[in-house]
């Protein structure tokens, strides 16, 4: 045999791994395929060939492996059982950029299915590497390394400590004043998934001064970056008053409300969101949104949107009003309530009905006035019906008979409280006629649409046990009709009418 | 004699007597004694009495005087201190009163101020309506772009399928597809191709080719340049190594990254290179 024939063995050797390589990559594309392929027991072909002489088949190997475990729980454990990571992670350091991305894809598409597996990754020092290669020069390197430490960092609070135990968090900082519109989404998102967990966690985010930089990108045209810039913000603002106050002084806070009619749902949810934590910490914080036309806004998305894009938008509402009476008739002015009335009647889902709720009850309980703007909007009998309806849940029972009783107690308006007396629970039945006696005494016009339109009757119908508050408030209010009347609408007086008109003799 | 018989008669009487009144004193004594004790103490005792009353009126009238002097000087104490109390509590009362006037001024002008927050609730609906507004127009003025931007899109897709499609333009002898003799008008197709110019296609360099078509195609094939990851756009292999035009030809190469060339150009290219053939 001359030396071309044996070189060309070798050369078609070459070619063969390096086909089966390419197409089991792109198999590996296809969900359907990839069972077929774990039977056929590829992760133990692709291993030795991660260690091939030839640097393209390494490359193909790994993104062919890093495809495989992106799709199911099984082939990702099975690559850490396999040790194949402790190789990969020796691997990161030396290579070139091709093999750096395909072996960070790998540690990606492991890391994110399961804690326990972001766990084996940071043991086998994954996590320093990946910062590593956050040194590098090239991009889409940067972006797979920022990538696989975000799903990292996303799972929990320890996993995101040790990442930020080695050095990431400047060096993400850096990728997002990149130029590359990809490295600074990644970047953001990696930025938000560190900070969601703890307070110090957000701190050590801050500290590296992240909240400048993500609030210059806020009028950047992209919308998957704002989506991450606005997402980075909420978790970082969520957890202190200080953090809010830092976010707040970075002065997004006029400019955000223009991201609110962005053609993105996602990007009008995260701005939404971000509202939401910061207002819910002080009045303070909740005045500087009000005050730049936030309320507005939000209650325009609030029509627009559907479903649980609502939800922070609602939240929001109610954290605002719950501060104090000045900031729920803000909310009232800018025509939150009509709006809130609209949610609970579209919406289906009942954790959304239950926010609805609960922000009704915060803005209703505040004084008179803020009662009577809920109960002209006809939401007492909403909240009546969604605590009597038996399908609904009990956080939402609960909710809406909180959200009752508080605006009852306050609630003076009684052309509003009229419908509560019929086909009511004892529970708040006693509010309501409670209310009715404190309000009776004291206006006649009140007392005379009383009886005209009904209720004096009904309140006699009420079976009260005496001495119980609610007997006292019933007596409380016969005692402003006088005696006549009083009779005349009990129950039974046709027949005691009757009886004497047969006892009666004329003279 | 008869006086001494007498006076010896008399001296036994006298004894007698004697021996009678001192038997008599003897019996007496006693009692006499006992009269005179009594008597005496009687005498004494009212003496002490005497004094004692003497000394207790003497007593009562020093104590008397005393007591109606600390009295009055309690008294006195008593006024000033009663005095004293009245005007602190008449003092307390003003002061309630000023307190009450100024705290009520000042909640209401300060902490409560119904103007204020009514003036601050009315600023703030202008404020809403303002911002209503203008996030209105930013919307109306963002679609109004995006439309734009869509409708260049299509006019160059258009244009460029016009090119495409330059055979189908109906001659003398044939109308062409969109020209159907049963049509009232032309399709607007057919105007399109009236107005665009042919051009010979530019010779693609192949990995130029490839790349056109990986970008036409589904997903990328070609590896290092792409991975699986969807953010990086699937230019990889095209920017790391860019095309250079070909030399002899004067026409602009057709690569996806520019647009087609507009018609006036396209025209006066086409003249140029008529003139050039001439």
């Amino acid at each position: 045999m001359s030396q071309r024939q044996i070189i060309q063995v070798f050369e078609q050797y070459q070619k063969s791994r390096f086909q089966f390589v390419q197409t089991v990559a792109d198999l590996a594309l296809r969900p359907q395929n990839i069972e077929i392929l774990q039977n056929a027991g590829v992760m133990s072909l692709l291993r030795p060939l991660m260690l091939d002489v030839v640097p393209s088949i390494q490359q193909t190997a790994a993104l062919a492996l890093g495809r495989l475990a992106d799709h199911s729980d099984d082939l990702a454990e099975a690559v850490v059982k396999e040790d194949i990571l402790p190789q990969l992670v020796q691997s990161l350091a030396s290579q070139n950029r091709f093999y750096k991305k395909a072996a960070a894809f790998v540690l990606r598409s492991v890391a994110k299915h399961s804690p326990e597996l972001s766990q084996a990754v940071v043991a086998c020092g994954g996590v320093d590497a990946l910062v590593l290669c956050l040194e590098e020069f090239d991009p889409g390197v940067k972006e797979a390394a920022a990538w696989a430490l975000g799903y990292i960092a996303r799972h929990n609070a320890s996993l995101s400590q040790s990442v930020v135990d080695a050095g990431a968090v400047p060096l993400l900082v850096l990728c997002l004043l990149e130029p590359e519109m990809a490295l600074k989404r990644i970047a953001a998102s990696t930025l938000s998934d560190i900070s969601k967990h703890t307070p110090e966690l957000s701190q050590t985010v801050v500290d590296v001064g992240a909240i400048a930089h993500l609030a210059q990108m806020i009028l950047n045209p992209d919308a998957k970056l704002k989506r991450q810039v606005f997402s980075a913000l909420s978790q970082i603002s969520k957890h202190s008053v200080s953090l809010a106050e830092m976010v707040i002084e970075a002065d997004i806070f006029p400019a955000a409300v223009a991201c609110l009619k962005d053609p993105d749902d996602y990007v009008r949810k995260n701005v939404t969101t971000l509202m939401r934590e910061v207002v819910k910490h002080t009045p303070e914080l909740s005045q500087v949104i009000v005050n730049c036309g936030g309320m507005a806004a939000v209650i325009d998305y609030l029509g627009e949107c559907r479903g649980n894009l609502r939800l922070p938008g609602i939240m929001m509402l109610g954290y605002v009003a719950a501060h104090s009476e000045n900031l729920a008739m803000a909310v009232i002015l800018s025509k939150g309530v009509p709006q809130l009335a609209l949610c609970l009647s579209e919406e289906h889902e009942h954790h959304i009905k239950a926010a609805t709720a609960w922000s009704i009850g915060q803005i209703g309980h505040h004084t008179p006035e803020h009662a009577k703007a809920v109960a002209t909007s006809d939401l007492l009998t909403k909240l009546l019906e969604l605590y009597m309806d038996a399908s609904s849940s009990e956080d939402l029972q609960a909710k809406s008979k909180k959200a009752l009783k508080s605006i009852l107690q306050k609630c003076t308006y009684l052309p509003g409280l009229e419908p509560l007396l019929y086909d009511v629970p004892s529970n708040i039945l006693k509010y309501v006629v409670c209310q009715f006696s404190k309000v009776l005494p004291n206006d006649s016009k009140a007392r005379r649409l009383f009886v005209t339109s009904g209720g004096l009757k009904k309140v006699q119908e009420i079976d009260a046990e005496p001495g119980s508050s609610l007997q006292e408030h019933i007596n409380a209010i016969n005692s402003c009709f006088p005696e006549e009347i009083v009779r005349y609408y009990s129950p039974g007086y046709s027949e005691v009418l009757l009886e004497r008109l047969e006892n009666y003799q004329p003279a | 004699m008869a006086e001494l018989l007498k006076i010896k008669s008399e001296v036994e009487e006298f004894k007698k007597e004697y021996f009678y009144r001192n038997s008599q004193a003897e019996e007496n004594r006693q009692r006499e004694y006992q009269a005179a004790n009594r008597i005496q103490s009687w005498f004494r005792a009212s003496k002490v009495r005497a004094y004692l009353s003497h000394l207790h009126k003497k007593a009562i009238i020093i104590q008397r005087i005393w007591r109606g002097f600390t009295a009055r000087a309690r008294f006195r104490q008593m006024v000033k201190a009663a005095y004293f109390i009245m005007k602190m509590n008449f003092y307390e009362e003003m002061a309630v009163r000023i307190q009450k006037r100024w705290r009520g001024f000042f909640v209401r002008k300060y902490i409560h101020n119904y103007y204020a927050r009514k003036s601050y609730l009315e600023g703030l609906s202008r404020k809403n309506e303002l911002v209503r507004m203008e996030l209105a127009e930013l919307e109306e003025l963002q679609k109004r772009e995006r439309d734009c931007v869509e409708m260049v899109k299509e006019q160059t897709a258009k244009v460029y399928q016009a090119h495409r499609l330059h055979h189908l333009l109906s001659t003398k002898q044939c109308p062409g597809v969109f020209n159907s003799p049963f049509r009232p008008a032309p399709h607007e197709m057919e105007l399109l191709l009236r107005q665009v110019k042919y051009q010979a296609p530019a010779r693609l360099d192949p990995r130029g080719r490839a790349c056109l078509m990986g970008m036409l195609g589904p997903t990328d094939h070609s590896f290092p340049g792409t991975l699986g990851s969807p953010w990086i756009k699937t230019t990889g292999t095209c920017s790391s190594k860019p095309i250079l035009p070909p030399i002899s030809s004067k026409k602009q190469q057709r690569n996806r990254k520019y647009a087609p060339p507009s018609e006036p150009q396209q025209q006066f290219l086409y003249s140029a290179s008529l003139r050039q053939e001439l």
